[in-house]
This record gives structure tokens, sequence and C-alpha cells, in this order.
């Protein structure tokens, strides 16, 4: 199957449109391409190269599907959220139970699919950037059963208040860099992790958490994490004989929401990608790239950003830190612009009620970041009729925001 | 990937950096570049810094354009841009330096060098206009990579800027007649693999026989930059190339010590400089 969307990125890794193809009074600018530094230009050709070989290569393949079955526990189940369905009255909600892989999210579909190709090219030394720790916590998980070392690069704020999964890595075997600079968030910690790289680009592979990056990262992560889709339609069809009305996912970087959509481009399904609006919209403090950004150059790749009138990068703000970043991969930046997603946001209240909600009417605690995602398939699941069908990525498990959460939602237990 | 093919008519063959190339080959030394940040630590003293570093010895100066995450720079680089930001420092401001600059020396080439996103934001082609209009002489883009760079560097000709090409460690040597022919002015070699102030640098023979590849493929100057910590370095690098580029070390003596400190250091350079066979 393939069709223009699902083509994409073009061989500079653009999705849409390349830069100053078109009239060069009006340029029209695709997202993705390569913006990086020339030192870093020929290593990620070879990446893009080996990446390449390694999708048509059987082998590799059987190895990657074995450690998805046997290691991390794929496939995960589709489950039919019976109570939070009655609760909303409305069109049926389904949850792609991704908090169920080992480790607690999809991330791990990505991390272990990036070491692997790592290990084919034979780097010897993984590098990473982490927020909220679950990104790192998938590849100090998979560096340690492949053998190799990781070094995890993590903003010193970050470190502060993720304090369970900074331990879980240390116990894993990884390094972790605490990076000070800049605003000693996510979007530092992943311009410690270029700077690394640069300087070690003989026997180290970076294996970046989301869809974005310079190509190939963006098309080469939507593909180990569109697993998630792939799944989900099979499953849907295997037990409803139908395909969703609607697939809703949240989006900070978006690779559970591109690892949801992926396998839908060319189907008449609707897809809604929520962003986290902090204390809202109209406050400023939000990570709403989509909704409250515009489109500028980050991190190797031209994509929607919080900046400033002067092209500064701004900081992001969300209750989750998974979402806590001023970008988003840029195949959303496409879709958006094109209409074939739509995005909405969320806020940290919103997303603190639904994750209640969830605890209590399913026995699932949802990450805050997934919550996101919840809040709105209930809004919408009210406003549908029973015949409907809405596939909610739940993309992990919440254990790591107990602190938060108990902290808002039970505030007499977090003061005893 | 497409590139540019050369072309020659477009090349500035009379601009303030062929000049002082050419009067550099006559007087037989290599060029001291000196790096320093557009408003750090901040727009006065910035402004003081840059007027009197040619009398102080230096030959080019690259003068960086602040941007909230640069990934190529190291420590000292990061925490400059992070101070001029701090202190109100935007494209417009650097740009008036510029012009301010040039009031009173119309010979000293000035290269700016920066990141993209500043740019795009204030928009390319008023950007380039502008940059042409306060005296600027080239453009060092960090994360414009060949393979994106052909209109702008086409329009950049156009006006008379040079966009000089970046060459690193890990380049190809079949990837380098497309880059070199996108670029003119001069050819930045980066020293090692690494971002800037790094490390201290080693002049290995390694480099010695890069820069051989590097001269047979291009008439352009070559500047060796990254790691250039003290005269002895930059003595050794002078033997070897056209242009030693000193950046992190200036930064560094800036901050730590001042403007006087850092002027001197500019001519203790130079001096080694001189001194190299």
């Amino acid at each position: 199957m393939s069709s223009i969307m699902t083509d994409l990125p073009d061989e500079n890794g653009f999705f849409g449109a390349s830069p100053n193809d078109g009239d060069d009074n009006q340029p029209q600018q695709g997202y993705g391409g390569r913006y990086v530094a020339e030192t870093l230009m020929p290593l990620i050709g070879e990446i893009e190269a080996a990446y390449d070989a390694a999708r048509v290569d059987t082998a590799f393949q059987a190895r990657l599907e074995e450690l998805q079955r046997d290691y991390v526990g794929r496939a995960t189940p589709l489950y039919f959220a019976e109570r939070l369905t009655e609760h909303f009255g409305g069109a049926k909600i389904y949850l792609k139970r991704e908090d169920l892989n080992h480790t607690g999210a999809h991330k791990i579909n990505n991390a272990l699919g990036q070491a692997l190709l790592a290990q084919r090219m034979g780097r010897q030394r993984l590098i990473a950037e982490t927020g909220a720790g679950m990104h790192g916590v998938a590849v100090a998980t998979v560096a340690a059963r492949l053998g190799l070392p990781c070094v995890i690069y993590m903003g010193a704020t970050d470190i502060e208040r993720q304090q369970p999964n900074v331990q879980r890595m240390h116990l894993l075997g990884a390094e972790i860099v605490p990076v000070h600079s800049g605003t000693a968030t996510l979007k530092d910690a992943m311009n410690e992790a270029l700077r690394d790289w640069v300087a070690n680009v003989d026997d180290t592979f970076y294996i970046i958490g989301t869809v974005a990056g310079p190509a190939p990262y963006p098309r080469m992560v939507r593909d180990f994490q569109s697993v998630i889709g792939v799944e989900t339609r099979e499953q849907l069809l295997a037990t409803q004989g139908r395909l969703p009305d609607t697939l809703v996912a949240c989006v900070g970087g978006g690779s559970n929401a591109m690892g949801l959509f992926h396998a839908f481009l060319d189907d008449d399904v609707a897809m809604i990608g929520v962003e986290a609006a902090g204390e809202g919209l109209e406050s400023g403090r939000h990570a709403a790239s989509l909704n409250g950004g515009s489109p500028g150059i980050l991190h190797g790749n031209r994509t929607y950003l919080l900046q400033d009138d002067h092209g500064q990068i701004l900081d992001a703000h969300s209750i989750s830190a998974g979402l806590d970043y001023p970008g988003i991969g840029p195949e959303h930046a496409y879709l958006h612009d094109s209409g074939r997603a739509s995005y909405v946001a969320v806020t940290d209240n919103e997303a603190l009620a639904a994750v209640g909600l969830c605890c209590r009417l399913e026995g699932i605690l949802p990450a805050l970041e997934s919550a996101h995602a919840l809040h709105e398939a209930g809004r919408l699941a009210a406003e549908q009729s029973v015949d409907r069908v809405i596939v909610v990525c739940l993309s992990g498990r919440g254990d790591k925001d107990m602190d938060t959460i108990t902290r808002h939602l039970m505030p007499e237990e977090a003061e005893t | 990937m497409s590139a540019m093919p050369l072309n020659t008519e477009t090349l500035n063959t009379d601009s303030r950096l062929t000049r002082r190339f050419a009067a550099l080959r006559e007087e037989q030394r290599a060029a001291l570049v000196t790096y320093v940040m557009a408003g750090d630590p901040d727009l006065e003293q910035s402004r003081q810094l840059l007027e009197r570093l040619p009398k102080a010895g230096a030959d080019i100066i690259e003068l960086g354009m602040p941007f909230s995450d640069p990934m190529a720079d190291g420590v000292a680089i990061q925490r400059a841009g992070q101070r001029a930001l701090a202190n109100g420092q935007t494209l417009v401001r650097t740009l008036d330096m510029v012009r301010d600059f040039r009031e009173g020396d119309a010979d000293t080439p000035i290269v700016l060098m920066g990141y993209l996103n500043p740019i795009q934001r204030f928009g390319e082609e008023r950007f380039l206009q502008a940059a042409a209009e306060a005296g600027v002489d080239g453009l060092i883009l960090v994360d414009l990579p060949l393979e994106h760079g052909a209109a702008l560097t086409a329009r950049a000709r156009d006006l008379g800027l040079a966009r000089i090409p970046l060459v690193a460690p890990t380049t190809p040597l079949e990837r380098l007649p497309a880059l070199l022919a996108q670029g003119d002015g001069f050819v930045y070699r980066i020293a090692f693999n690494g971002v800037t102030g790094s490390q201290r640098l080693d002049i290995a023979a390694s480099l010695g026989d890069s820069l051989c590849d590097l001269k047979r493929q291009t008439p352009l100057p070559i500047a060796v930059g990254f790691g250039v910590r003290d005269g002895d370095t930059a003595a050794a690098i002078a033997a070897i190339a056209d242009a030693v580029v000193v950046g992190s070390a200036l930064v560094e003596r800036l901050t730590d010590q001042g403007i006087e400190a850092a002027l001197a250091l500019v001519g203790e350079l130079a001096e080694a400089m001189q001194r190299a066979p």
C-alpha cells in the first residue's frame, strides 16, 4: 500500500514541499529536513542508508519482532473501556494499552528498534535525551539487554522532579549526565546529546526519543512506533469487523500519535492530536506548538515551535514532563497544515481529572501525558452516537506521576 | 541531494575579504580571525571590543549572533549567547553594531556566525539585504547544510555576501566539490569533531595532510578553527593554513578578565603568528 501521504518524507527528509522549490519570492517550505552541523551530515547519511537496508532485511525484522513479542510483551491489548463508554453515554471508547509494554510506555518500541540498528552498524555506545525519563528508562533497558553502554542526558530541573526514573536508569547501568545549560529541561538535554554526538561520531549512536530531529529520525521513529496503529487496525477488524471512526493521542514530540495514526492515513478515519494547554493557551504557560506556536528550525528540523518575535526558543510548560517540549515532529506539522489531522489542546487540570476518572471507572492509572488524550476522547464520545468507535492511545502508565497526581488530586494525603 | 553548480561569474573577486587575504599574502602571513559574541557581556562593552579588535591584531572579525539553543557550541559560547540575550541583544542590534563599526573601519572584514532560526524569523531576504547594507562581508550558518542552502547562497552572492562553507573532519572527499562550489570568502575547516572550545587542539600530522587535500580542491583561503587557545597553537596552524580562528578562548578571557585582557590575548596570538615560519 502506498499513497502520497504514506510515501512521505521525500529524499531530503521533507514532509510537504521542500524549501525554495517553488517561486523564489514565495518560498514554499516543507517540514523536516536536515538542519545540522556539517560534522553530523555524513553520519546521518550513514544512518539513513543503514536504516533503509535494515527495513528490508528479513533477519533484522525477525529479530525485532521476536524481541517485541518476548521481551516487550507485544501485541498490546486493544481494550473496550466499557465503564468510560457508559459514563460518557456516546461513542464506544477503546484503549490501545501501550502502558502494558515492558517499562510502561510506548517508548520502548522505538528504543529497541534504534538500538538494534546501532548494533547492526557496529556502534558501541548509545546516547539519548530524556525529559520525564520514560525514553531514558527505555534506552537504559535495551542497552542493558544488548550489552551496550549508554549515557542519558537529562535536564537538572527534570532530574529533581523525576527521581524514581533517575534511580531506575542508574539501576539499569546507565550513566546520567545532568544538563545545566539553557533552561535545564528536555530541549537542553537534546542540545547536549547533539553536542556529545558531534564529539563522538565514530562510535556513538544517538537514539532520539520522538518523531523529531534531522532526517531520517522522524521517519525512522514513526516506523518503529507504527506497530501501534498496525495492531490496532488488525485487532478492531478482527473483533468488530470495522475500522475506528476517530483516533485520539497526546502529542509532545508526537511519537505515540504518529505510531497510532500512520496505518490509517489512507483511510476514512479522523485523527486528533492532543497538545498540552498547560495552564491555558491564553496564559502563555503551555506546550502547544501547533495551537500556540509558529514554524521555525530547531534540533535539525523545520517544524512548529514555541518562539519569541526574535526566533529565540521559549520554554514549554505542562504538568506532564513528557509533553513539556517547545517543538513537535515535522510530520504532525504537515498533517496539521494539510488538514489531514486536527490538533486540540487540553489543560493540566482537565488531564488531572481524566486520571481520576480512568482510575475509578476502569481501574487503570494512566500517565498524565495519556490523560490529555483521554479527556479529549471523553468529550468527543459524549457528542457522538453509540455506533461510533473512538480509539485512544493509552501511551503509558501513571506510576511515575504519583507524586504530582497525589499533590493535586489528594492534597490531604500529600501533606501527611 | 542537489548541489548548486559553481558559477564563477557571480563570485566576488573584489571584496573586503579577498582584498584582506591578498594583502596578507603579500606580507606572507596568516590571518588572525577573532570570534566575539555580539552583545556579550552587554551592548556597550561589546561595541567597544569590536571597535578595538583590529588595532589589537585581528585581521578578520567573526561576530556571533546569539541563539537560545546553540547545539554546536561549547559552554563558553553558550553562556556568552545567554548573557547577550539576557541583555536584550537582537539581530537588529547586531547589524547596528556592524554599521557603527564600519563608520570607523572600512577595511576589516566582518563575518556573521550563527543559527538559522533567528534569521528565518527576521526574514531571510530582509536579513541578507540588511546585512549587506550594514557592511557585513560574509555568513557562517552552522545549521544550514549544503543540501538546504542553495537559494540562500545564491541570493547572498547577489548581494556581495560570502557564504563561508564549514568543512569537518568527517566530511568525505566526494562531498567537497559541491560544498566548495557553494562557498566563497574562505573555507572554515573545523579542526576536530566536537563543539567549539571543547578541547585543546592537538596539531596532528593528519590535519596538515587533510589541509593539503583541501587546498588541491579550492582556490579559496583556508581557515582552521575550534580549539586554538594559545600562541603556540596559533603559530603552528599559521604555518599550515591561511587563517587561524580563535573563539572560545577569547570569549572566556573577556568573561574572566574583561576587555583589556581580551585585547591583550589577541595581541599575544598575533605576535606569536608573526613568528611562525
